[in-house]
């Protein structure tokens, strides 16, 4: 069986400047897998290589998605092919209105895809339902992308995208940054409601109180540019009690 | 299409006063240098500046300047005494470098103990003694199309001329005093040159005084040149007499990392035109202007700026406030402009104005000019009256109304003074400004 | 490569060929002698049997334009105008003067079919208007081909509320004390030298009266097209909403693709009287030139309102996407005591287009208010400049103004210049004015494209979201077409 996510060595840098130095990562369908590590050890790296980020380069190795190289399409192509990326920081896209931007994001993929376009009404329900669960006013989506909200807001919002473009592969950059434990709930509920047999998710986090709320299967430690150690989700509370600093000292 | 094709103008009075002017200065200056007779030439194609001019719509030099007052003498014993009366920041502790109607006064400036890496000189010397050092920079820093600048240019004859060696660091800032006979009516061109080189750091004091009811013209220049890494606090005071002429010019270039910071006051004089070209030609550069004009009666003053972004990522602010009062009537003209090497410009420009009276008049014109895309520029400017509402709340407090307009006045032009990085100079700045707006 | 480069690859290789209008109708015309003379201003009087006021009129204006020189402070340059090499008055030769539709020339309803502009009544009523809809979406039109009006529908309908909906020419006969009251006192004759020359050589244009209390009950609308080769187009536009009237007023207007530079220097003046309100939208798509700047349209336009009674409100509000050169500052005079102007703007350039535009908004009474909304979007080799002035008069207590102009710039050959004037001479108004230069972020494209937008997509998403403040200004047809206009204009660049 092809894996979701198979990372082979892979090598990355920016502006000339190594980042990713000779990583290996397998994400089968149904995973959770967590990432985790210090400050500055590329975690938010990781997510922007695979979405294909402009300026970051990848200088060897391989990132396939269900056995496709990633290197080889765009930044559309692979959201089209599954792989969505829940920002750290949200972009504002000022004037348009939420509400388009779903509608014009689902259509161009299910195009690309060979689907259907999604009828309005259609689009509308599915939108609704998402709202309700992370509780969010429907007003809200008519409203400029990301423009004027809070922080937990922007932060619901793209687990809403998330949960409306149904992707395979799901990367959340640091999703708990700046919300309060009731927004964190919420979105985490939103998450879970997520997880299943065909989907595999990456949780990239600093702090382990995000997977008392996501449980993952596999955690992993990254420290400078690779994966350093990998266990079960005791190892993520190993973490929050003995800290980052052996696992910095080493890659040193 | 380019270019004014409309009639050339009959020169007037004044124009003609500057031709004469010239020609004796032609006769009776011995070596005086081509720059100066060049320069003549390129202000004789255009004449004084006029509303024709884009630059100068709302200041208009050449009706407003209707004669030439005589070039200034040297001031007799009585004029100096006055003079040393006078002083702006007197008790400060700064160094300062006095000329009186436009002559040097070495009796009244201080130049003991002069710190390592700093020289100071006049103008008059190193035009006299063919200084080599000042005539690679003189007129060749940036050469501003203007033709007030020409103007000083061709007639130019003292000022100060500071070079800050590489590295050296002037605590004590320098103040340049420059105050007016009072006892004739004269024309002083003053021109000054600062040149601070790599690393090296420096703050000077440029002011301006003059007594009221003396009718006199002041065409001032500063030339400056700030090296790679170096820093620079320039403080420039109007403080001239109510029948004063001023038109002043600075010209700057910042280098690799070099840092401008700038703040004008104008408070006083009939008409007061600082006009500052700055042109950032180093990566990493940063100039931040700021302006305060406080103005009565019927004085007219124009702050008018160009940013001349001309390479990569380089920085410029500008703040510029204006409160106005009984007839008076404050010019901003300020334009960003960014060159297509220029990407990665951040230019910031904001400008406004505070009307305490019904006949005062605020003119505002930020201007865009953006050849690269990658850049973030912008402007904002504001005109408005006094926030009645405020100035309630402060009488309800006990607060005379006089001394509540003050109040407001002092915390709306604050923003400008806040900026000045030199602790000292700046606390001296805001009791200078607090103490003028009182007089006011 | 990064995403904003490809852009601009694609925007350079994109010119002529995306201008879909650039057409010619083979028709035969009636020109006037080529050149300019007092002789070829009688001849145009004469065409058109107008009174002997309207000749002097002309005749004055005429002879202060040969003491008049062109203005040369905008930001535009172009090779000297020779004015006497062109025709100042062009007429398809069947049409004597629009009578009824039926006797227009078959070829001429084709042309606005063609243009997506249905002439036929019965068309529109069956088109344009379905069941679900309220009356007043149907528009009335008037086509302006080269110098004349070829044809007006709706004319009897909007005359049974007391409309006057007609071409100039045609007011100038029937309603010539209105038009006399009124024509030149927004704009005079000595204004400036594009609309003198215009108040000399005016040939046909719109001409609206809105009587006092009346609701205009469906949108008005002018289209203009300019066929004929070195033609000069010179229409005049004279709109008046009498005490408490509203009207909304539309104009489109495109010319075919031709090597050689046309000229275009029309007048527009509205009058608003008290509680009146004129609504003013403008698509603008001249042919805009090809890619080497060979061609095009030199728009030369002055357009302005006078709010001349209490609580007059006017609003301007164009899209701007054609022309090699637009010069052009569509104004408010806020006479009236609380009067209201209004612009909003999108002025798109690429290729090697030049654009100098912007408004006025001279607040002369108490109470008055303006709002300004500016759009420039700059791309190719282009050159794309907001100039705008805000005054306010020693009586005019409590003016106040806002106004934002942002410019968005896509490739590095391109230039964005903002140039606003604000003149505050009554210690009681307020002013704000705020402006922004910068281009379509990385990052945002990048997110965009992360959600599964194609780049283009993202671009013209972007775009949209950029100008959305002011297409929500336009009438809803006019919004649309609007909409697709700047995906046009940009193609390559956006969808």
């Amino acid at each position: 069986m092809t894996a979701l996510l198979e990372i082979k060595d892979l090598r990355a840098e920016i502006s000339g400047k190594q980042i990713l130095n000779g990583y290996d990562l397998v994400v089968n369908a149904g995973e959770i897998h967590a990432i985790m590590g210090p400050n500055g050890s590329g975690k938010s790296t990781l997510s922007y290589v695979l979405s294909g980020r402009p300026g970051y380069e990848i200088t060897g190795g391989q990132a396939l998605l269900n056995g496709a190289d990633l290197s080889e399409m765009t930044v559309d192509e692979r959201a089209a092919a599954g792989l969505f990326l829940a920002f750290q920081y949200p972009l504002e896209v000022p004037g348009v209105p939420t509400m388009t931007f779903l509608r014009a994001a689902l259509n161009s993929q299910r195009k690309k895809r060979g689907e259907e376009e999604l009828s309005s009404p259609e689009l509308l329900k599915r939108i609704r339902e998402a709202a309700k669960v992370l509780g969010m006013d429907p007003e809200m989506l008519r409203r400029a992308v990301n423009v004027g909200f809070s922080g937990g807001e922007k932060k619901r919002a793209e687990t809403l995208q998330m949960m409306l473009l149904e992707p395979k592969l799901c990367i959340l950059d640091e999703t708990d940054s700046g919300l309060d434990i009731d927004a964190l709930k919420v979105v985490a509920s939103g998450v879970n409601q997520m997880r299943s047999k065909d989907r595999g998710m990456i949780v990239i986090t600093h702090y382990q109180r995000l997977l008392d709320y996501i449980t993952p299967d596999v955690v992993h430690v990254q420290s400078a540019g690779r994966i350093v150690r990998t266990g079960g989700k005791e190892l993520a509370l190993e973490l929050e009690a003995t800290g980052y600093a052996q696992y910095q000292s080493e890659a040193a | 299409m380019a270019g004014d094709n409309r009639k050339p103008l009959q020169p007037t009075q004044a124009e003609s006063g500057l031709v004469e002017l010239f020609a004796a200065r032609r006769i009776s200056g011995d070596n005086l240098p081509s720059l100066c007779a060049e320069a003549f030439e390129a202000f004789q194609a255009k004449g004084l500046p006029s509303r024709r001019e884009e630059a100068w719509k709302y200041t208009d030099l050449r009706s407003l300047m209707r004669d030439v007052k005589p070039l200034a003498t040297p001031p007799e014993p009585a004029a100096k005494e006055l003079a040393r009366e006078a002083g702006l920041l007197k008790e400060t502790g700064f160094r300062r470098i006095v000329f009186v109607g436009g002559y040097f006064a070495p009796e009244l400036s201080d130049l003991q103990d002069i710190e390592e890496g700093l020289s100071i000189g006049s103008l008059s010397e190193a035009l006299a003694t063919q200084d080599s050092f000042a005539a690679s920079y003189l007129g060749k820093i940036y050469p501003a199309e203007d033709s007030a600048f020409a103007l000083n240019t061709a007639f130019m004859s003292e000022g100060v001329v500071v070079r800050v060696r590489p590295g050296a660091t002037i605590e004590r800032p320098l103040h340049f005093v420059f105050v007016a006979n009072a006892t004739q009516p004269a024309t002083y061109f003053l021109r000054s040159l600062v040149v601070v080189e790599k690393g090296a750091r420096a703050t000077f004091i440029e002011s301006f005084e003059g007594a009221d009811q003396c009718d006199y013209h002041v065409n001032a220049a500063t030339e400056m040149v700030v090296g790679e890494e170096a820093r620079v606090e320039r403080i420039k005071i109007s403080r001239e007499g109510d029948q004063a002429l001023h038109v002043s010019t600075l010209v700057a270039t910042l280098a690799q990392n070099a840092r401008l910071n700038d703040f004008a006051l104008t408070i006083g004089g009939s008409l007061v035109r600082n006009q500052t070209f700055v042109k950032l030609e180093g990566r990493g550069a940063a100039a931040n202007l700021r302006g305060a004009n406080i103005l009565a009666g019927k004085e007219h003053a124009d702050s008018t700026l160009l940013l001349d972004h001309a390479v990569e990522g380089s920085e410029s602010k500008a703040l510029f406030k204006s409160v106005l009062d009984d007839d008076s009537q404050a010019v901003f003209q300020g334009k960003i402009r960014v060159r297509p090497a220029a990407q990665h410009t951040d230019a910031r420009m904001m400008a406004r104005a505070l009307l305490l009276s019904g006949a005062a008049q605020a003119i505002c014109k930020p201007e865009l000019e953006i050849f690269a895309d990658d850049v973030q520029c912008g402007h904002g400017s504001t005109v408005g009256a006094l926030d009645q509402e405020l100035k309630f709340y402060l009488m309800a407090r006990g607060i005379a109304e006089a001394d509540a307009v003050g109040l407001l006045v002092e915390a709306f032009i604050g923003e400008t003074l806040d900026g000045i990085e030199h602790s000292s100079v700046r606390d001296h700045m805001t009791s200078l400004v607090a103490e003028l707006n009182e007089r006011k | 490569m990064a995403a904003v480069q490809e852009t601009v690859e694609q925007v350079r290789r994109i010119g002529a060929d995306q201008y879909k209008y650039g057409f010619v109708t083979d028709i035969e015309s009636d020109l006037a002698p080529k050149g300019l003379s007092e002789d070829v201003i009688r001849f145009i009087s004469a065409k058109k049997n107008e009174p002997e006021w309207m000749l002097d009129w002309r005749l004055d204006a005429y002879r202060r334009w040969l003491t008049m020189s062109e203005p040369t402070w905008a930001l535009v340059n172009y090779p000297a105008i020779d004015y006497q090499d062109l025709y100042y008055y062009a007429a398809p030769k069947s049409t004597a003067g629009p009578k009824s539709l039926d006797e227009v020339d078959p070829e001429l309803l084709r042309t606005y079919e063609k243009l997506g502009i249905p002439l036929h009544e019965r068309e529109i009523l069956a088109g344009v208007q379905r069941p679900d809809e309220e009356p007043g979406r149907r528009v009335a039109v008037d086509a302006v081909f080269d110098s004349v009006s070829v044809a007006t529908t709706f004319k009897e309908e909007l005359a049974k509320v007391g409309v006057i909906f007609m071409p100039i020419s045609e007011a100038l006969r029937e309603h010539p004390e209105l038009v006399r009251k009124y024509l030149g006192t927004v704009v005079p004759t000595s204004d400036n030298y594009f609309a003198t020359l215009n108040s000399a050589v005016f040939s046909d244009g719109s001409f609206v009266y809105i009587p006092p209390g009346v609701r205009c009950p469906m949108e008005l609308s002018t289209y203009f097209r300019i066929n004929e080769k070195n033609t000069g187009q010179f229409e005049r536009t004279l709109i008046i909403a009498d005490k408490g009237a509203y009207v909304s007023y539309l104009e489109g207007c495109t010319a075919p693709k031709r090597d050689e530079n046309q000229l275009h220097a029309a007048v527009v003046e509205l009058v608003a009287l008290d509680d009146a309100e004129i609504k003013y939208s403008t698509v603008q798509n001249w042919y805009p030139g090809d890619e080497e700047g060979r061609g095009g349209i030199y728009n030369f336009v002055t357009k302005r309102g006078d709010c001349r009674g209490a609580n007059a409100k006017i609003s301007w509000t164009q899209v701007e996407t054609g022309s090699a050169i637009t010069w052009k500052y569509p104004s408010c005079v806020l006479r009236g005591d609380n009067s209201r102007g209004e612009f909003y703007s999108i002025a798109i350039s690429n290729g090697r287009q030049q654009v100098d535009s912007g408004t006025k908004m001279i607040h002369l009474g108490k109470g008055t208010s303006s709002r300004i909304i500016s759009k420039g979007i700059s791309a190719g080799r282009s050159s794309n400049a907001y100039r705008g002035l805000v005054s306010a008069h020693r009586k005019a207590d409590g003016a106040r103004n806002f106004t934002q102009c942002d410019s968005l710039l896509i490739g590095d050959a391109c230039s964005a210049h903002t140039v606003p004037y604000m003149e505050a001479k009554n210690a009681s108004c307020t002013f704000e004015h705020e402006a922004t230069t910068s281009k379509i972020s990385e990052d945002v494209l990048f997110y965009c494209m992360q959600r599964g937008l194609s780049q283009e997509d993202a671009i013209a998403l972007v775009v949209n979201g950029f100008v959305h403040d002011v297409l929500q200004q336009l009438p809803m047809e006019f919004a649309v077409e609007a909409q697709k206009l700047i995906s046009v204009s940009l193609e390559g660049s956006v969808g």
